[in-house]
């Protein structure tokens, strides 16, 4: 059998990913009961006035997804790299640029895709005003990829590690907080009527900068942690 | 230029070398060190509007430039090893984080005591106070990834990666507070244009800034010196050097 090619290597590599996913739904539940629960929280710690809610919320919505997406993110390559799948896949002939790109399409698709699907539910939940639902659905699906190239840098560092779940985190939040800024930033410019494409615009740039550097980094990342 | 990169390689070339540098770049140190705290601290006129307050920018400008630059030595000492695999440039970087770790917190504490007085507060979440806060967990980040892995060797290929990817945010913070109008003062001393610092208040800040490079690089070059040697230690050339008191 010849080697396929690769594109079509990166989309079986992205099939079994989201097979791998579905055949354990609980799994992509998980992130999203997470975003539920925390958003439960809020209202209990900052009491439930819903006009300071509403003042918070863009930030609150943002935070929270950026923890999901952190949370999740040290398990990317985690099974693959105990079952081995991993080094078999470094020893492919398959520039591991596009493989990875196929990881983190997959890590995106499961969680932020459906992150930022259920966002406007709590949204209406913490009063955010319905302007700027729109905007936080766009923000959040540009934000949440971004979150997910830069997670899986950690996620290839730290994948050889005993205990890796702290440290992913402290590794890569200060990365994360750009796109925090800007995310919630775009969504506080809607609350208040001001447009907010020149946010997104922003996002969108450190989303084409992700993807064209990420990669590379991830590919390193994970030849060390192969190696190491 | 190949052998001058293959002495760099070599740990008891770069350890002696390292230390003749010391011996007379730490005296010059010390009294640019001392010059300048007493030039800025006694001798300077007190601002019209901060009073004497303001003379804390001779430790707060110094250790904040430095912790920036020192950023982009361990990213660059993080890519020659990442690049040419050497050893040397592994040790520098390793050697680097705690220094600009240091600096970072040096800036963001003296800011705080200087923000009281002058803004009415210890801490604001401005632009760059709040990059220099990320840069100090940049730095952190890289100290924890090193000491989780085991393999030290594996340690430094990842660390250097961390750095790499870091420098993404090094200019970020070094042109926010151009690019954001915030609380915090934009940069006085311009290379290019008029600077907005009187020249008897610059000069003394100036000599803090090259003692503070100065600073540095003494600190990186011990802090290599003892790397050097724990790494090494099972080594002949430091075996002869244990016995011989030092001296070899």
């Amino acid at each position: 059998m010849s080697a396929p090619g690769t594109l079509p290597f990166c989309y079986r590599l992205l099939r079994r990913q989201l097979v791998l996913a579905v055949r354990r739904p609980v799994e992509i539940g998980n992130p999203l009961l997470f975003f539920a629960m925390v958003v439960a929280l809020f209202p209990l710690g900052l009491g439930p006035a819903p006009d300071k809610l509403a003042g918070f919320a863009p930030g609150i919505l943002w935070i929270i997804a950026l923890l999901s997406n952190l949370l999740t993110s040290d398990a990317v390559f985690r099974s693959d790299f105990e079952d081995g799948s991993l080094e078999q896949l470094l020893l492919s002939p398959q520039p591991l640029f596009m493989s990875v790109l196929a990881y983190i399409a997959a890590h995106w698709l499961i969680t932020g895709l459906l992150l930022a699907l259920v966002s406007p539910l709590f949204a209406v939940m913490l009063n955010l005003p319905s302007q700027a639902t729109g905007t936080l659905l766009a923000s959040l699906l540009l934000g949440t990829a971004v979150l997910s190239l830069v997670g899986c840098i950690g996620a290839a560092l730290t994948v050889g590690l005993k205990r890796g779940g702290m440290l992913i985190s402290l590794l890569i939040l200060p990365f994360y907080m750009p796109v925090l800024i800007f995310g919630s930033a775009a969504v506080q410019a809607a609350v208040r009527g001001a447009p907010a494409g020149p946010y997104l615009a922003i996002i969108g740039a450190l989303l084409c900068l992700a993807i064209a550097l990420a990669p590379l980094a991830i590919a390193a990342g994970l030849r060390i942690s192969v190696d190491g | 230029m190949w052998s001058f990169f293959h002495k760099f390689g070599s740990p008891p070339w770069l350890y002696s070398i390292a230390g003749s540098i010391l011996r007379w770049l730490l005296p010059i140190t010390l009294v640019a060190l001392a010059v300048g705290l007493v030039w800025g601290l006694f001798f300077t006129p007190p601002d019209f509007r901060q009073g004497n307050s303001y003379r804390i920018i001779y430790i707060h400008v110094p250790a904040a430039v430095v912790a920036l630059a020192g950023y982009y030595v361990m990213a660059i000492a993080g890519a020659i090893s990442l690049v040419w695999k050497m050893k040397m440039a592994d040790v520098a970087m390793k050697c680097c984080a705690p220094i600009g770790a240091a600096l970072t917190f040096i800036a963001l504490v003296t800011g705080s005591i200087w923000g009281k007085p002058t803004w009415g507060t210890w801490w604001v979440w401005d632009a760059r106070i709040t990059s220099m806060l990320i840069l100090l967990f940049l730095y952190l980040g890289v100290v924890a990834l090193y000491e989780a892995y085991d393999n030290k060797e594996a340690a430094s290929k990842a660390c250097a990666v961390l750095a790499l990817v870091g420098t993404v945010n090094i200019p970020i913070i070094y042109k926010s507070v151009d690019w954001w109008y915030s609380l915090h003062q934009p940069a006085s001393i311009k290379f290019t244009g008029e600077s907005t610092i009187d020249p008897s208040m610059l000069y003394p800040l100036l000599l803090m800034i090259i003692a503070f490079y100065a600073l540095f690089t003494c600190v990186l070059l011990m802090n290599m010196r003892a790397e050097i040697l724990a790494r090494e230690s099972r080594t002949g050339w430091v075996r002869k050097l244990a016995v011989s008191g030092g001296r070899g």
